[in-house]
């Protein structure tokens, strides 16, 4: 169950970012940006020859006490950003892949819809749903 | 929330239904039961009203399949109807179903709590803040264009009677709305729907419990204000109790009716001469566009008819996303979830039987045209439609049905030849469009058989179309080509509304400009009211015809308009569109009443150019009153100063 799920474009400004709305959300974001540099850190390091074979999921960027932040990108250099409470225990490897996999097909089915320019914030129902079902529930 | 259990059970209620026999029900169930089932049959009936039944049954907020089997199992569906023993077994079910226990007579058979139904209050003073709320959010039809749906009004007003409970919010559609198909059609419509018929005690079918293949559309009737006059006067004699597999067509918005389809698949046709092929998403995104709904709301549009994902329309999908843009146009609010009439697997097979029921083709019509009436309060909403902008990736795409739209706005043609010069652009544009959408999970080829493959998702994300920018440089080219192509559309060929009948198409005003068109788009709905009634079918079924400039028209060149009327009529009723009978005799009609609302519009202009001179001439006597003070003081200052 994640606690935060953001959606980056290539070019590093957010395209949609959700957060538990609990506490200071922000904190969230700073996480989330902070992340991105990780990220980048690990494309580069693959090379450019290997992007081909560059596995799309990325594994866990950095933990902090809290909370575990885990990255995916897409081979169009989408992120994928998500950051999971380090309290829930043993959230498997497969289970965070399998959440990335479902953004990955909800962000493709918002690239499906013509009205949608890529770059764009997302606001598709059908992806806010699915995001909501992967966030942790807080009462 | 557990509506206490009745104070002082010891004394039972008096009832005059028994507790069926074979039974166990304790004291407080037997009392609470009795009370729910006297308040869901009014007493000099055996059996329970199907409608009130239903809802009580959705208030206990199990899943829409539970409460199918509950009617399977308690006898119901068996006997036809709720009597008093199907009644309490169904309700000591749900209580089972509450608690967890499987829906099967054994279970009944033990000690268990009372069935707890949301937001389910004893008393008679249940208000009806909640479904009204539901209501006007749902349906959002304005006030003012509602003269004809006095019903509608009344309904908001009348909150006295409490015969259902205020219903829970809408946001709790039991499935993830990733499975369109079995969802029960947005269970806010049913809700706040079974909240209108409560209150005038319509006799819309509950659906929920008669299941047929499609588990959900209970309540799927829901909101029909708009329809409301012709269709609810006869719906009203109705029976009841019945839950019949009858569908009430006439009550569904979100069913497709025959003309409704026929025209819809002219539209493709023009799109896509090949009907068991597709339509890709750009041509589609043109198309709609130019319905002018804002683009989050095609946007969402598209989500919800493009079943499979693809990209791209198939007819069925494309018959649903169509629908859907006319229901949204005449003030519907768009569902979360697809409704079931409008999955492409329903409208498939829908399409090869014919819908029954000509009578209801008849109101179908008449009664558009009160809902024609809420197009004035979807078109306030679409003051931006303009800026928004047209997201066409292909840029060629853009400009060429900038022009097209542009040549279109500036002279009268009638939509099918529009959409020829738009399938003529865009034939070759299509397979472009084709091969830049390859995606692993669409197969694009022409068969829907294909299409319907969708099933599997691949875990590698397909390669990216290339119409989408690869580079961040070409994403501000992409936008500053649609802010530049914005400034060159100046007109839209909507969709019209299904209602075919030709009407004069006085709103030809093709010469006017846009910029007129916003102004006079914030025009208060009062002012469309007095024209409305003029005008409501005018724009219906004109195939060229723009409500927008529906109101303008009033206020200015209401001269050519009946000029234009004429030759309008004559082409349009031409054209697919399909003439109606009763439309002819009104068309005189609407002429006379078009000519009077022009009179008064003038009249209205000169008065108002009366004020506007009185008004400048105030102006200019303040203005030398300014002036002599001015100098006066001028003279005086000298003497001051010192």
């Amino acid at each position: 169950m994640a606690v935060c799920v953001a959606v980056i474009a290539k070019e590093n400004y957010p395209l949609y970012i959700r957060s538990v709305p609990t506490e200071n959300e922000l904190k969230f974001h700073y996480t989330v940006h902070t992340s991105l540099d990780v990220v980048d850190e690990k494309i580069s390091a693959m090379g450019k020859a290997l992007v081909d074979q560059r596995e799309l999921y990325l594994g866990l960027l950095y933990p902090t006490e809290d909370y575990k932040v885990y990255g995916y990108v897409t081979n169009s250099k989408v992120k994928f950003v998500m950051v999971v409470d380090s309290s829930n225990t043993a959230l498997r490897d497969n289970e965070i892949r399998s959440m990335f996999r479902k953004l990955h097909n909800s962000y493709t089915d918002i690239m499906c819809n013509p009205f949608y320019n890529p770059g764009d914030r997302i606001h598709s129902r059908a992806f806010d749903n699915m995001v909501n079902s992967m966030m942790m529930q807080v009462c | 929330m557990e509506p206490g259990p009745p104070g002082g059970p010891a004394a039972a209620s008096a009832t005059s239904a028994a507790a069926p026999a074979g039974l166990p029900l304790s004291e407080s169930e037997q009392q609470r039961y009795s009370e729910l089932f006297s308040r869901c049959c009014p007493p000099p009936e055996a059996a329970a009203g199907g409608s009130s039944v239903g809802e009580l049954f959705r208030a206990s907020q199990l899943p829409p399949d539970t409460l199918h089997q509950i009617t399977e199992v308690c006898g119901a569906k068996r006997v036809g109807y709720f009597g008093p023993a199907q009644f309490y077994i169904a309700l000591k079910l749900i209580a089972a179903a509450q608690s967890g226990f499987p829906v099967r007579i054994e279970s009944i058979k033990n000690e268990l709590p009372l069935p707890r139904f949301v937001a389910l209050k004893n008393d008679s003073d249940v208000r009806y803040g909640t479904p009204a709320e539901l209501h006007g959010v749902k349906f959002q039809v304005p006030h003012a264009t509602l003269e004809k749906n006095s019903y509608k009004r009344t309904d908001e007003g009348d909150k006295q009677e409490p015969k259902s409970p205020p219903m829970s919010p809408i946001c709790s559609p039991p499935a993830s709305p990733s499975t369109y198909q079995r969802i029960p059609l947005t269970y806010g419509y049913s809700k706040s729907r079974s909240g209108l018929e409560q209150q005038h005690g319509a006799p819309y079918e509950v659906r929920h419990s008669t299941h047929q293949q499609d588990g959900s559309s209970s309540g799927n009737y829901g909101a029909k204000p708009a329809h409301a006059c012709a269709t609810l006067g006869r719906s009203l004699s109705v029976e009841r109790e019945q839950p019949d597999s009858n569908a009430h067509y006439s009550d569904d918005p979100w069913r497709i009716t025959e003309e409704q389809r026929d025209y819809y698949v002219n539209q493709f046709r023009s799109l896509q001469p090949d009907l068991n092929s597709f339509i890709s998403g750009s041509v589609a995104k043109n198309f709609f566009t130019k319905s002018k709904l804002p683009i989050p709301e095609l946007s969402h549009i598209w989500e919800l008819s493009d079943v499979d994902c693809d990209g791209a329309l198939t007819l069925p999908e494309f018959c649903a996303a169509f629908h859907l843009v006319v229901a949204r146009k005449n003030g519907y609010q768009l569902p979360e979830t697809l409704p079931d009439t409008l999955l492409p697997d329903y409208l498939q097979a829908a399409s090869l039987k014919p819908l029954r029921d000509c009578a209801l083709f008849d109101s179908y019509s008449e009664s558009l045209p009160g809902s024609q009436q809420t197009r004035d309060f979807s078109r306030t909403e679409k003051t931006s439609a303009e800026e928004v902008p047209d997201n066409s990736a292909l840029l060629q795409d853009t400009k060429k049905d900038d022009k097209q739209a542009l040549k279109v706005s500036t002279a009268v043609k009638t939509i099918p030849k529009d959409f020829q010069h738009l399938t003529v652009k865009t034939a070759p544009q299509e397979p472009n469009a084709l091969k830049a959408r390859p995606r692993s999970r669409s197969y694009s080829s022409t068969s829907i058989e294909d299409a319907m493959k969708k099933g599997e998702e691949p875990p590698t994300p397909p390669p990216r179309p290339q119409k989408s920018h690869s580079r961040a440089s070409s994403l501000d080219l992409n936008k500053i080509f649609q802010q530049n192509t914005q400034a060159v559309r100046s007109g839209w060929l909507p969709p019209p509304p299904p209602a075919l009948p030709p009407r004069p198409s006085v709103s030809q005003t093709e010469q006017v400009s846009e910029v007129e068109l916003h102004p006079q788009m914030n025009r208060p709905p009062s002012q469309a009211e007095e024209n409305s009634s003029a005008k409501k079918e005018v724009v219906l079924v004109q195939p060229p015809s723009k409500p927008a400039r529906r109101k303008l028209r009033t206020e200015t060149q209401g001269l050519e308009t009946p000029e234009l009327s004429p030759t309008i009529n004559v082409t349009s009723s031409m054209q697919a569109v399909k003439p109606h009978l009763p439309v002819q005799k009104q068309s005189s009609k609407q002429k006379r009443a078009i000519q009077t609302a022009i009179r008064k519009n003038k009249e209205a202009n000169a008065v108002l150019a009366r004020l506007n001179s009185e008004l400048q001439q105030q102006l200019k006597e303040v203005h030398k009153e300014r002036i002599a003070l001015e100098t006066q003081l001028e003279q005086l200052r000298p003497v001051t100063v010192l």
